[in-house]
């Protein structure tokens, strides 16, 4: 053996491929199977793609990398599932490009904080966390009172669709018009908009003023779809967790 | 710089420089994106700049022949530089964050200096910035060195190091106006992963050329390393970031995995980000600068043998050990625990070996702190490498996953082994590329270490304190059945923990900045050419 490497060590290509071929197998082995194997997601039956308005407010999530201090991945252990609610499953992240489910929690997991407090406490709770949690550490974000870009949403969409996510053509054609509909409750694109993407996903004014569209709008769509998206995390596991 | 280029090449750069320009105004044309237009004229005016200087100088007198019989450091010296700019913007950075998390009133109501867009101008730079020019730098040197042969060419070193330099400026000027794929860790956006593909290929090309000309038969094991960091860290890099750019004209893109696949992929490259990135890559710097700074050649030939191969090998099975208790099959998590577990017997090896190598030289551990620096760095590689295999368990992890305990990990491993490394190969590079025997101020390398291995530690033993503290408070109920304390009970508990660790950071931060100044004093009072052995030997007299 140390003679084979003695002479391997005088062939650079020789050390090249070796290097590549030790480094391929342990990727190789864990990530293809992932592709291939049923069983990894299940796509749930109910899973619905985000909305314009809710894709924009994820673009903002990133944007002030909320995921550097919030999960979004409940682990099956009980204190978790106290704390926060339902473990996540597979199945709900599908159409998640890419993925938020952090790695560090120095504020408390988001999976399950759709629907858990009003629009006005995110609201208020973003502009300056202090007002509504004096203790809270996070930072403020007043500017998210700004304008919501929209130009980009239908190219969004259809990039998504690409990729395999279900938004048809007419959803990709009104993007742009789809995100102010959605806080507009009674305005006729607001009917418009629930053709589309049907009664689940909620429509109103998320920053409390339907006469503009605001970051914020987008940013509080965003987080209370936070596991609404599916319910498949309420149905009984069929293999219990090991 | 510019004197150590022939005429020829001088124009071959003015060329190159004025593509760059070109690529940076189409960009800056195309873009229908402030971040994209602001990155096209950042290459535009890098390239103008470039294109005068070459152009200025290409009637100056031509470089002086002989040069074939001398290695070429001037890149490495501008490496070096890089290496310290980063590291004081981007430990600053990190200094500055951590203070927010004690204070966060203390935020500026901008955007751009929101804790959000600030932490990953940290981990870039750092990571990237002093890390990566840390390793191109000290790679060249060490490359000319053990091949005894000059780098094949005298263009590309160029070309490497400044093209690299715009991927973090275009990386970390993009966080701070709101661009990011949001993967940890490889957040620039689709077309600077493909500038960055670009340059890392150029250096692939120049290190092979360059190890094609050798005068020593057998690669020596530091190559070894250095090339795994290179071909490992471009798989990694290209899987990882395949994405569709939702427009060209726009710095916005959706990543082609979702889901669970992406989450494997990402710690798939994360984890392996710290093996060959911050570990194969630093390791070839160990390799070739403890024996240098000792004078003891390496202890075990075998034993480097196995290490390496086992690193190259077993690493790129652990990253789902990221993933414990999550939506990734169970299977995955279990195959990433059991491999986090057996690397520690060739990180050990390692480890193992590189202190082994001090037998005999004990004495100038004591009295020379650059070489300090360097055993410190073997410790801390040794330490964290153990606790890492400890956290990967399944259980053990259960407490610690999300908490600082991780925080606290990565810093013994990037403040005790990463930078530790980096400072000792510096200390031993910039007197000998200045013709000195020593640094201008071996003092101020002792005060140096000090702040250093203090700092490391106040801020290590403060994020275990407080990641144990958390993984404890989320998960104790009470007598009643329900939950002890609420999430806001353990992010207050954390603020003696958080002024600790900011102070353990601005101690080391001191160090570092201690050591750019120590390096400026040594470089201005240069006693000229570097102390280079001639590559061919001239027959005695």
């Amino acid at each position: 053996m140390l003679k084979l490497h003695y002479n391997l060590e005088k062939i650079s290509m020789g050390l090249v491929i070796g290097i590549i071929a030790a480094a391929s197998v342990g990727g190789l082995v864990e990530i293809a199977p992932l592709f291939t194997i049923a069983e990894t997601v299940k796509l749930p039956a109910d899973l619905r793609p985000q909305t314009p308005l809710e894709l924009a407010g994820r673009k903002i999530y990133m944007r002030e990398g909320c995921y550097a201090c919030h999960s979004q991945m409940v682990r099956s252990l009980a204190d978790e599932i106290d704390r926060y609610g339902p473990y996540s499953r597979a199945g709900e992240s599908a159409y998640d490009h890419p993925m938020l489910w952090g790695s560090k929690r120095t504020g408390p997991d988001l999976a399950r904080v759709g629907g858990k407090y009003s629009d006005q406490w995110h609201v208020a709770h973003l502009i300056n966390p202090r007002s509504v949690v004096p203790a809270s550490i996070m930072p403020s974000y007043p500017w998210l009172t700004q304008s919501l870009e929209t130009e980009l949403l239908p190219d969004s969409l259809a990039t998504l669709a690409r990729l395999g996510v279900p938004y048809d053509k007419a959803m990709i054609a009104a993007a742009a018009a789809d995100a102010p509909a959605q806080s507009r409750p009674d305005s006729e694109a607001a009917g418009d908009f629930a053709k589309r993407y049907g009664e689940r996903p909620a429509v109103r004014a998320f920053d409390g003023d339907p006469s503009r569209l605001t970051e914020l709008d987008a940013l509080v769509a965003y987080l209370q779809s936070l596991g609404t998206l599916t319910s498949v995390q309420n149905t009984p596991p069929v293999e219990a967790a090991k | 710089m510019i004197a150590t280029l022939t005429v020829g090449e001088r124009r071959t750069g003015a060329v190159l420089s004025v593509v760059l320009a070109v690529m940076g105004l189409a960009m800056a044309g195309a873009a229908r994106h402030q971040v994209m237009a602001v990155h096209g004229f950042m290459a535009f005016g890098l390239g103008i700049g470039l294109v005068i200087l070459l152009g200025g100088a290409v009637f100056d007198p031509d470089t002086t022949d002989g040069r074939q019989n001398r290695y070429y450091d001037a890149p490495t010296r501008f490496g070096i530089v890089m290496t310290l700019v980063w590291a004081v913007i981007a430990m600053g950075v990190g200094v500055w964050v951590a203070a927010l998390l004690y204070w966060p009133e203390a935020t500026p109501l901008w955007p751009a200096t929101s804790f959000g867009r600030l932490r990953p101008v940290h981990t870039t730079g750092i990571i990237f910035g002093f890390g990566g020019n840390a390793l191109i730098a000290t790679s060249f040197y060490v490359l000319q060195r053990t091949s005894r042969a000059r780098l094949a060419d005298s263009v590309s070193p160029w070309a490497v190091l400044i093209g690299y330099n715009l991927f973090c400026f275009w990386a970390v000027t993009g966080y701070l106006m709101g661009s990011t794929q949001s993967k940890e860790y490889a957040e620039p956006e689709w077309y600077a992963d493909l500038w960055l593909v670009v340059i890392w290929v150029t250096y692939f090309i120049l290190y092979l050329r360059t190890l094609a000309r050798r005068n020593e038969p057998h690669i020596y094991v530091a190559n070894w390393y250095y090339l795994a960091f290179i071909l490992v860290v471009a798989i990694l890099h290209i899987v990882n970031n395949l994405a569709l750019p939702v427009r060209w004209s726009v710095a916005e893109s959706f990543p082609i995995w979702s889901g669970v696949q992406d989450a494997m992929v990402q710690w798939w490259y994360g984890h392996n980000a710290v093996a060959f990135f911050l570990t194969s890559g630093f390791l070839g710097m160990l390799y070739y600068f403890l024996p240098v700074r000792s004078g003891r050649p390496i202890w075990s030939y075998r034993l480097s043998i196995i290490s390496f191969w086992g690193i190259t090998f077993f690493y790129i099975w652990v990253g789902s050990h990221h993933l414990h208790y999550t939506a990734l099959p169970y299977w995955v998590q279990t195959l990433g625990m059991t491999f986090s577990v057996i690397l520690l017997v060739p990180s050990w090896a390692s480890a193992g070996n590189a202190i082994a190598t001090l037998n005999g030289a004990w004495s100038k551990v004591r009295d020379d702190a650059t070489l300090r620096f360097m055993f410190v760095a073997a410790v801390f590689y040794g330490l964290s490498t153990f606790e890492g295999s400890f956290l990967a368990i399944r259980p053990v992890n259960s407490l610690s996953h999300y908490t600082d305990w991780t925080v606290g990990h990565v810093h013994s491993g990037t403040l005790g082994w990463v930078a530790m490394i980096v400072f000792g190969a510096i200390y031993t590079l910039v007197p000998q590329l200045s013709g000195r025997r020593e640094m201008a101020s071996p003092r101020a390398i002792e005060w140096h270490f000090w702040l250093a291995v203090t700092g490391t530690l106040v801020y290590v033993i403060a994020m275990w304190n407080a990641g144990i503290t958390q993984g404890l408070m989320w998960r104790t109920y009470g007598q009643n059945g329900a939950l002890s304390y609420s999430f806001l009970q353990s992010v207050q508990a954390m603020a003696p923990y958080y002024l600790l660790r900011t102070i353990g950071g601005a101690l080391f931060l001191a160090g570092a900045i201690l050591c750019a100044w120590n390096c400026y004093l040594t470089v201005r009072t240069a006693h000229g050419e570097a102390i280079d052995r001639p590559l061919i030997p001239e027959p005695a007299e």
